[in-house]
């Protein structure tokens, strides 16, 4: 029997013991018309041995294309080390640390986290994970809300160069509780947000005006200007950001004149593998004033009955598991394990590190669109400063083009056509560290073969 | 005494794991976006980072070392094949917007998932896409009220819920703008239906239930309890916590439910990581098909692609960048596959017969139990009132007890309405001598508590630490390290 380990001797001894002739006995309580019979659609059970195959083919199935898509997800080169910890029983297969004296291993590694994240971003404080970089932002959204006592009218502006998928989650998440999104426009020659769009809404009552850094397009926008404009007109400033971009870029807590409020982002970058979609983290930092709007687990460090520190889950007033129908969100698990790997891999590369595979991806990116522009049919839409990414326009259809690089195992980009069609045939591509410069040249030379 | 070493007890300036980036470059920023200052981040060696954390992980009990009858939470083992097989090589480079062509086999292990999982809980569609048991949560009580409102039904915003539901129930109800009615459980344990009658209405939008809910045991008049809720006009909704307790006994949809979420990482045994990453897929009824969160992977011929709003226009909407959390819903896949029909069936019938098991040593031993006329589930509840009244000797001292004695705490002070209760589960995947060894253990820490209480009072004594000042961690809030020196030293 798949992992249970009774055995025929046992189980009886403990029907004996509980004073029933049958397992099924145990189950007097439910009504007999309620009882399943088979389940005809449940194939029957494989060995260890058999998965593995089975999951073999299916992988060599999708194989391993080489990767030019960013648009919200990263490869980047993992340490070993990372993921050799992060799957030791001790880590993997332990629950929150509700038990503190029995947790202090995941809870010291948390708290070590959040002051890396706190630093990283400039800020005061960090929460010890949400799901994802998409619903972090749906709950900062929140959270402005809360914070923000004195707008009532729960408005969020959002740059239309905000990852359009994290404005879908938010709408969805958000929504519910009535809060409203109003889509700020991007210059068409520059790819960043246009400014004059937000004068528009001088003197209203705005809660919150989000800064996506690098935006979508993997362009820098003018956040200090925004921040101020934002702190000027009475609203919070929600940003967010690549954590990884904020070795070579201002972090948010410097932004402006004050710095931003809330910073979000999803932590995927920091020693996550792509793995499809997921599990990642999303992250969240604040300032001190905020905290107890903050959603999510927070690990405070304390003592113990003899003087010495150590380390509990805290501010637990503001959960669902404490204050239910009142609580600052419902989320109680998180993604406590993406955590352990970031804070191993933040461990192990240090700043100076960060700063440069920061470096390395944004001079592959830009060799990238040096060797694909050359190309004819092929221009850059946006020539600002930029991080890791850039917006190429064909002059051909764009799903086309990826699906014939994907027959050549070459996943060349993401297609923004059906976001932003004012771009017409335009994909998004991204070069990280793990691109050599012979990846860069086999992607230039076959999307030139494409595009004859 | 002197703390644990933090990892920024180990930095050194300009010590890094050199193999592990490129060097000498600089990034191309212009001045006013440039970071000037860097982050304090460790600068340690790799073996150093290495040393560091693997002690950490030495310091945390875990299902891999020890016992861990944590109620409600369903802390059983995690195969090992369910983690190597997920991070194969090919699915962890995949990158979740490359084209459908290229993710085939990927797809094909979500889609077998999907219906595996209509199968053994009795529901017409599932979306694997919620990231937690909240957000399978969140996007039932959102289906609801998409549907109602799709119906022009604008009215029905309030929620039932249990006294004895988790937290998570109320709190997702509030999330999704709906509001809360409380009903009470009866001295039995099931719930009170002249109360249930009382609540339901036209503002009705719908009721969460938990089944065997939180107090160990099977609501046993079920069929009446969706009879007045449907009668009324609302949904029911099945929070899939406990569903272990009755996996290929019973299914949610025969038992009328409307909508329900499974938590992978409970049920499908896919790990807990030290608080996530979870997996909270949904289930649902025909009438709530149109609703379900995108994308769902979708088959047509031999080939699957994603389903996302052209085909389901009345979605609820994206719950994640992507696709929810994927490698876990892999994990749980390779379970399945090597559990099978047969295994399937017998995870309730184990996870129950230990509770069961258990709960009758520990009444024979005199622990009292909180609902003494019912069968218990896959958990079951004591109640340590008469020792805290007699001895002084509360439920968070046996709890703190326990863990000298090598065993992981059961859930404390939950379900809310039972004093001084311990809930334990200890899932179908512990031998009969690791459940009699935890007896013993009771029974002994009954002993001290009647000879010596200050001794359990004052326990853990062999843990890292004993027990810690909460009330200070939260009035001196100690968030972040902050190096002494730090303040003036600046680089």
């Amino acid at each position: 029997m798949p992992f249970i380990p009774h055995t025929e001797t046992d189980v009886a001894e403990m029907l004996r013991t509980i004073g029933v002739p049958s397992i099924d006995a145990l189950f007097d309580e439910i009504p007999a018309a309620l009882r399943t019979r088979a389940l005809d659609g449940i194939p029957e059970a494989m060995s260890e041995m058999e998965v593995a195959r089975l999951m073999q083919e299916r992988a060599d199935q999708d194989g391993r294309p080489l990767n030019f898509i960013g648009a919200g997800a990263y490869e980047h080169h993992i340490p070993a080390a990372v993921w050799a910890i992060v799957t030791r029983g001790e880590f993997y297969s332990a629950y929150t640390p509700y038990q503190a004296e029995a947790s202090q291993g995941t809870l010291q590694l948390l708290y070590e986290y959040q002051t890396m994240m706190a630093s990283l971003t400039g800020m005061q404080v960090s929460n010890a994970s949400l799901y994802d970089g998409a619903s972090a932002l749906a709950e900062a959204c929140l959270m402005a809300v809360r914070a923000h006592r004195r707008s009532k009218s729960a408005r969020i502006l959002v740059p239309a160069t905000v990852n359009p998928t994290y404005l879908k989650v938010a709408r969805t998440i958000a929504e519910g509780q009535n809060l409203k999104f109003d889509i700020l426009p991007y210059e068409q020659r520059e790819g960043t947000t246009q400014r004059s769009s937000l004068e528009a809404y001088a003197g209203q009552d705005i809660t919150a005006v989000v800064i996506q850094q690098p935006n979508f397009f993997g362009l820098l926008e003018d956040v200090d200007a925004i921040t101020d404009w934002a702190h000027a007109n009475n609203a919070l400033v929600i940003a967010v950001v690549n954590p990884l971009s904020l070795a070579i870029l201002k972090p948010p807590g410097e932004w402006g004149t004050k710095g931003v409020d809330i910073v979000v982002g999803d932590g995927q970058p920091l020693g996550v593998p792509l793995s499809s979609g997921g599990p990642y983290f999303g992250f969240m930092t604040t300032r001190m004033e905020h905290v107890r709007q903050m959603p999510g687990r927070i690990i405070g460090r304390t003592v113990d009955l003899d003087g010495k520190p150590g380390f509990t889950l805290t501010l637990q007033a503001r959960e669902q598991h404490i204050r239910r129908s009142k609580a600052t969100s419902n989320i109680c698990t998180n993604q406590g394990l993406l955590v352990t790997a970031a804070t191993i891999y933040m461990s192990l590369l240090g700043a100076e590190g960060l700063e440069q595979v920061a470096a390395a991806c944004q001079q592959q990116t830009n060799k990238l669109v040096d060797a694909l522009t050359k190309l004819r049919g092929v221009k850059l839409a946006f020539d600002g400063p930029r991080f890791h990414e850039a917006v190429l326009q064909l002059d051909r259809n764009v799903g086309e083009v990826l699906e014939q690089l994907a027959r050549a195992g070459i996943v060349g980009g993401f297609d923004l056509s059906q976001q932003y069609p004012e771009l017409g045939q335009a994909l998004l591509v991204c070069a990280t560290e793990t691109r050599t410069d012979g990846d860069i040249e086999r992607y230039a030379k076959t999307l030139a073969e494409v595009m004859q | 005494m002197s703390s644990r070493a933090l990892i920024f007890d180990h930095s050194r300036a300009g010590r890094t794991a050199k193999v592990q980036h490129p060097q000498g470059l600089a990034a191309q920023v212009p001045e006013h976006l440039r970071r000037k200052r860097r982050p304090m981040l460790p600068e340690v060696s790799e073996l150093q980072a290495v040393r560091h954390y693997t002690k950490l992980s030495q310091l945390n009990f875990s299902i891999d070392t020890h016992f861990y009858p944590l109620g409600s939470c369903t802390m059983k083992y995690n195969p090992r094949a369910c983690n190597q097989l997920a991070m194969l090589p090919e699915f962890l480079v995949r990158h979740p917007l490359a084209p459908e062509s290229t993710g085939q086999g990927f797809m094909a292990c979500l889609y077998e998932l999907q219906e595996m999982l209509k199968e053994v809980t009795g529901m017409k569609g599932v979306s694997l896409t919620p990231m937690a048991g909240a957000q399978g949560e969140f996007a039932g009580v959102a289906m609801i009220r998409a549907y109602h409102r799709a119906r022009g039904d604008l009215a029905r915003t309030q929620i039932i819920v249990p006294d004895a539901a988790h937290g998570t129930n109320p709190a997702t109800a509030t999330m999704c703008g709906c509001t809360v009615v409380e009903i009470p459980s009866l001295p039995d344990g099931d719930i009170d239906l002249e109360a249930l009658k009382q609540a339901v209405g036209p503002q009705t939008a719908g009721i969460m239930l938990t089944n065997p809910s939180t107090l160990g045991v099977f609501e046993r008049r079920i069929h009446e309890v969706a009879k007045i809720v449907h009668d009324a006009g609302g949904l029911l909704y099945y929070d899939g916590a406990n569903l272990n307790a009755i996996l290929g006994k019973v299914r949610p949809g025969d038992m009328g439910f409307d909508v329900i979420h499974m938590n992978l990482h409970k049920t499908f045994s896919t790990p807990h990581g030290g608080g996530g990453p979870g997996s909270g897929a949904v289930g649902v009824s025909d009438r709530l098909l149109p609703f379900m969160p995108i994308p769902i992977v979708g088959k047509e011929g031999d080939r699957y692609r994603w389903l996302d709003e052209r085909d389901l226009p009345q979605t609820i909407g994206r719950l994640s960048a992507f696709m929810g959390n994927a490698g876990v819903l892999l994990r749980a896949y390779v379970y399945m596959r090597m559990l099978g029909r047969a295994g399937m069936q017998r995870v309730a019938e184990f996870a129950t017969l230990n509770a069961n098991y258990l709960f009758a040593r520990l009444r024979q031993a005199g622990f009292e139990a909180a609902y003494p006329g019912r069968r218990a589930s896959h958990e079951f509840i004591i109640t340590l009132k008469r020792q805290a009244r007699e001895l002084g000797v509360n439920a968070m001292d046996f709890a703190k007890r326990l863990l000298d004695y090598g065993f992981h705490a059961p859930t404390t002070y939950f379900p809310l309405l039972v004093p001084e209760c311990l809930l334990i589960e200890p899932t179908e995947t512990e031998a009969k001598e690791d459940l009699d060894a935890f007896v013993d253990a009771l029974v002994a820490i009954q002993r001290e508590a009647e000879q010596d209480a200050a001794k359990v009072k004052g326990a853990p004594y062999t843990l890292p630490v004993r027990r810690l000042d909460d009330v200070r961690a939260a009035k001196q809030l100690d968030l972040t390290y902050q190096p002494a020196a730090a303040a003036s030293a600046g680089s």
